[in-house]
């Protein structure tokens, strides 16, 4: 028998939300910045903007550039998406960038004239792990808050960074090493490819693979997926690892870009890629955001910077919009939330009469504080 | 003692009270008089509205209909916890609500500060602390010690202090001796009779039979959310108090009698010497396929330590859990929900949705190894594996790819069974599987489980509901203070049995409070119990 029912979707929570007229403005806004879809509306009314009120925006140069400038935050910001998503928070990539970029630095200017180039890349890929690992660990198995333990980090790999270079810059280098960044495959910089495969394979990672689905599992709650036999730990310490290696990509490639090794590269980057995954969509609070939606916040944040040089802003008032879009952004979050549970009430009792049917009849007096609780806390 | 409410005028009184949460009547037409200088027992199961009694008493919860009085004075329908506060109702928690990071002092004086122009006056502020203190017998207390390293009857006293400085004429106890020794208890007993001599109405809340009879005057029990009856205590022993507020028929909301267990006798699950962290004791039990045990226990009492510990999701000090015979690794949840365990936690909230993630995912969580293809997800495999897996549940949605969240409480623990029949469970452990969800939901989940059973699975309910487990279980296995103490076979599982053997006596609270501190002395104490009996 299958007895199992699709009930219409009217009186159901979200239809419920759509009929009601007062919907407002930033509701709808939220259910858009929610779905991921804010972002892209967003990008597409910045590029149509831009292209209509300059003459250079969409020429091959100008969109070149950008994606080059916004490529090494895209990749840090997708990094920066895997812990989030476990509920976590990674404060350290920006000085694994740094790191990571001084480690190729001085692999390539120690040997020079030798094809190191790919050894330096796997040296600085290696520090950039080792140091989410070490997060992943620290927060997994020592459960210590992640705010704390990458808070940690970021000073650590920041000293160690001034430490190998004595404060100094790191040049010159290799024409080989600038050539990671600097070439281009088919007309498009290399950094705009790497910025595109990277999205794809972590979207993939996440959407396609069972792990992925685990990532999700444990931002959404961590002890519901241990009792379900979700490895919970390992999960956290994948996540981790996984982004202190994309960070430590973005560093190498920032190095590469410079063609230099500045110690003090990176810094404050950490915030941007929080920016990126959060107007991309991401929920600080875990289980909600996809590597797309990083990737068009970071482009959202690269296109306002872009766009304003082009127009003549301000930079001091670029900021501040920045700002004003990330409050933007998880305020309209916020509001959605508190309108789910809402929804969930009003939605959820018929929908239970209904399907119990016989259910009144049979039950007589059901007084019952058990329920009563349970019922008492949604409200 | 002094006449119950003979003669004085009740200080408050409840008349015709009501309250429903949605389709689910928690109170129907309640009276209650709390007389000045008496003791007022509230007796009734659990889920019979005394909590939702206390709630509204205390403005916590807003009652639906009838009258609330107190001193005369009518209170309003939305009455807010401030304004009952301020009428002179008083409550101590089950769970303290103090601050614990804070001194004694602090605590004290919450919300009313001696001030001047802002800044705390530490003068004043000791000089009513100590006062409050004093009225409790704890005179001696250090002020600035925070709360929270005060030994638990400790904090009790303080936190009655606290509820009494506020010109508390009502004071109710909920449960108060549950976290406390037996020693401990006493001394709070008397503390509530000096309450009683200073004219005082305290309404006192608790499971245990015979602190009811130490200290209740009069007593008040309620079934189903109904008033059945109030007298004098004196009026009940512990039987017939018992029968007044077991007294129920049991509707068809059960499926009945099923099959006599196939199979061979052999069994499905088995403890051997389990003995979790905190248990005195090691547990044996076994379960075999197809059969229902319930395990029936007073909150508190280790049912669902028991569980948690058998899935591996609690740590076990010795012991083996088999499965068909064949050990399962210990402690962890990963291994026992591969070897085809599955534990429905009592907290759907807390620790089993995964409330951002669709239907489908929380169907599929514990069982991707079979609903994916090697690690990756495959859409219509999966479609097909959560289909069957909710085949036969009555699961009402409108979308797979919906958030769990939208749904209703039955609905969701039908989502978190399928999640475990996915997985090919042997063994459920379900605790307390109808929390939360209304009737006709009940009567649904009630009907799965006996399927699953029919099915082959073993399976382990814990409920607070006697009448659930009566209706649904073959044995009813009884804990009390974290051992097994009765295995009874349905045929001879009364409500009155239940509850007898599940309520701690003044004898095992001596060989068995909660924190006693050393195994020995508690096993030296069993003996006196099993001497004395």
């Amino acid at each position: 028998m299958t007895d199992v029912t699709t009930a219409p979707r009217q009186g159901r929570g979200r239809g419920a939300a759509r009929r009601e007229p007062d919907d407002s403005e930033i509701l709808r806004l939220g259910q858009l910045f929610n779905k991921g879809f804010g972002g892209i509306g967003m990008l597409l009314l910045l590029g149509f903007a831009l292209s209509l009120s300059t003459d250079v925006f969409l020429t091959g140069t100008n969109l070149d550039n950008l994606g080059r400038q916004v490529s090494i935050y895209a990749i840090l910001a997708v990094a920066q998406l895997l812990v989030i998503l476990t509920a976590g928070i990674d404060l350290s990539v920006g000085s694994v960038v740094g790191l990571s970029g001084v480690v190729a630095a001085k692999a390539v200017f120690a040997t020079t004239g030798g094809a190191h180039v790919l050894w330096a890349a796997l040296l600085a890929l290696a520090v950039g792990a080792l140091a989410g690992l070490v997060n992943g660990v620290l927060v997994a198995a020592v459960r210590l808050p992640p705010f704390i333990v990458t808070l940690g980090m970021m000073g650590i790999a920041r000293g160690a960074t001034l430490l190998l270079t004595g404060g100094r810059t790191i040049q010159p280098l290799p024409d080989g090493f600038s050539e990671l960044a600097g070439g281009t495959v088919l007309g498009i910089a290399n950094l705009t490819w790497l910025m595109l495969i990277i999205t794809v394979l972590v979207g993939v990672f996440l959407r396609r693979t069972v792990w992925g689905r685990y990532v999700y599992a444990v931002g959404s709650n961590a002890e519901s997926a241990r009792l379900t036999g979700v490895p919970v730990r390992a999960v956290q310490i994948t996540a981790y690892t996984l982004c202190g290696t994309l960070a430590a990509l973005a560093g190498l490639l920032l190095a590469s870009r410079l063609g230099n090794g500045v110690p003090t590269a990176g810094t404050g980057y950490e915030l941007q890629a929080i920016a990126a995954c959060v107007i991309g969509g991401a929920s600080l609070f875990g289980a909600r955001g996809t590597a797309l939606g990083a990737l068009v916040g970071a482009l959202v944040v690269g296109l306002l910077d872009n766009g304003g040089t082009l127009l003549g802003i301000d930079p001091f008032w670029l900021q501040i919009l920045t700002g004003v879009l990330i409050l933007a952004a998880v305020a309209a979050e916020h509001l959605r939330n508190l309108r789910g549970p809402r929804s969930r009430d009003t939605g959820a009792p018929a929908a239970d009469a209904a399907a119990s049917g016989t259910g009144d009849a049979a039950g007589g007096p059901a007084g019952d504080d058990r329920e009563a609780a349970g019922t008492g806390r949604q409200t | 003692m002094s006449d119950p409410g003979g003669g004085t005028a009740p200080v408050l009184s409840l008349r015709g009270v009501s309250k429903s949460y949605g389709p689910v009547r928690a109170l129907s037409g309640v009276h209650l008089d709390l007389h000045p200088g008496t003791v007022h027992c509230l007796a009734g199961e659990n889920g019979a509205g005394k909590s939702t009694l206390i709630k509204i008493l205390t403005g916590a919860v807003q009652r639906d209909a009838g009258d609330y009085v107190i001193e005369g004075r009518g209170m309003r329908r939305g009455l807010t916890p401030a304004e009952a506060r301020a009428a002179g109702v008083g409550v101590v928690y089950q769970e303290l609500s103090l601050l614990n990071d804070l001194t004694v002092a602090d605590n004290l004086c919450m919300g009313a500060f001696p001030s001047r122009a802002g800044f705390v006056d530490r003068r004043r502020r000791s000089a009513a602390a100590r006062a409050m203190l004093e009225r409790v017998g704890l005179a001696d207390l250090d002020l600035s010690r925070t709360v929270g390293e005060l030994p638990t009857a400790t904090r009790q006293l303080v936190e009655i202090a606290r509820v009494l400085s506020r010109d508390a004429k009502v004071v109710i106890f909920d449960e108060p001796t549950t976290a406390l020794s037996a020693e401990e208890g006493e001394a709070l007993l008397e503390r509530v009779g000096a309450l009683r001599d200073e004219g005082v109405a305290v309404l006192y809340v608790t499971h245990r039979m015979e602190e009811m009879f130490a200290i209740g005057d009069t007593v008040t029990v309620l079934r189903d959310g109904a008033h059945v009856v109030t007298r004098p205590m004196a009026d009940f022993d512990e039987d017939s108090l018992i029968a007044a507020m077991v007294g129920r028929t049991i509707t068809n909301l059960y499926p009945g009698p099923r099959e006599e267990p196939r199979g061979d006798g052999q069994a499905r699950l088995e403890l051997r010497g389990l003995r979790p962290v905190g248990f005195p004791e090691p547990v044996d039990l076994s379960v075999r396929a197809g059969e229902i045990v319930g395990l029936a226990g007073l909150l508190g009492s280790g049912r669902s330590e028991l569980l948690r510990a058998v899935f591996g999701a609690d740590p076990v000090t010795e012991g083996r859990v088999l499965l068909d015979g064949r050990p399962v690794p210990r402690g962890s949840t990963r291994k026992a929900a591969r070897r085809g365990i599955g534990l429905l936690t009592e907290d759907r909230k807390e620790s089993g949705l995964l409330p951002e993630l669709s239907i489908e995912e929380n169907i599929a969580i514990a069982s991707w190894r079979t609903a994916g293809v090697r690690g990756l997800v495959h859409g219509p495999r999966l479609r097909r594996h959560v289909e069957q897996a909710a085949d036969g549940l009555r699961l009402r949605f409108g979308d797979w790819g919906d958030p769990v969240s939208s749904l209703s409480g039955g609905n969701q623990q039908k989502v978190l069974i399928a999640r475990w029949r996915a997985l090919g469970a042997k063994v459920l452990l379900l605790d307390e599987p109808t929390k939360g969800v209304d009737v006709g939901a009940k009567a649904d989940i009630y009907r799965i489980i006996a399927d699953l059973a029919a099915a082959g699975l073993a399976i382990v309910v814990v409920s607070s509901y006697l009448p659930e487990l009566l209706g649904l279980c073959d044995r009813v296995v009884v804990v009390r203070e974290r051992r097994l103490v009765a295995d009874l076979p349905a045929a001879e599982a009364t409500e009155e049995k239940v509850l007898a053997l599940a309520s701690p006596r003044g004898a095992d609270r001596v060989a068995a409070p909660p924190s006693a501190p050393s195994a020995a002395a508690r096993q030296r104490h069993d003996v006196k119990t099993v001497e004395s009996s």
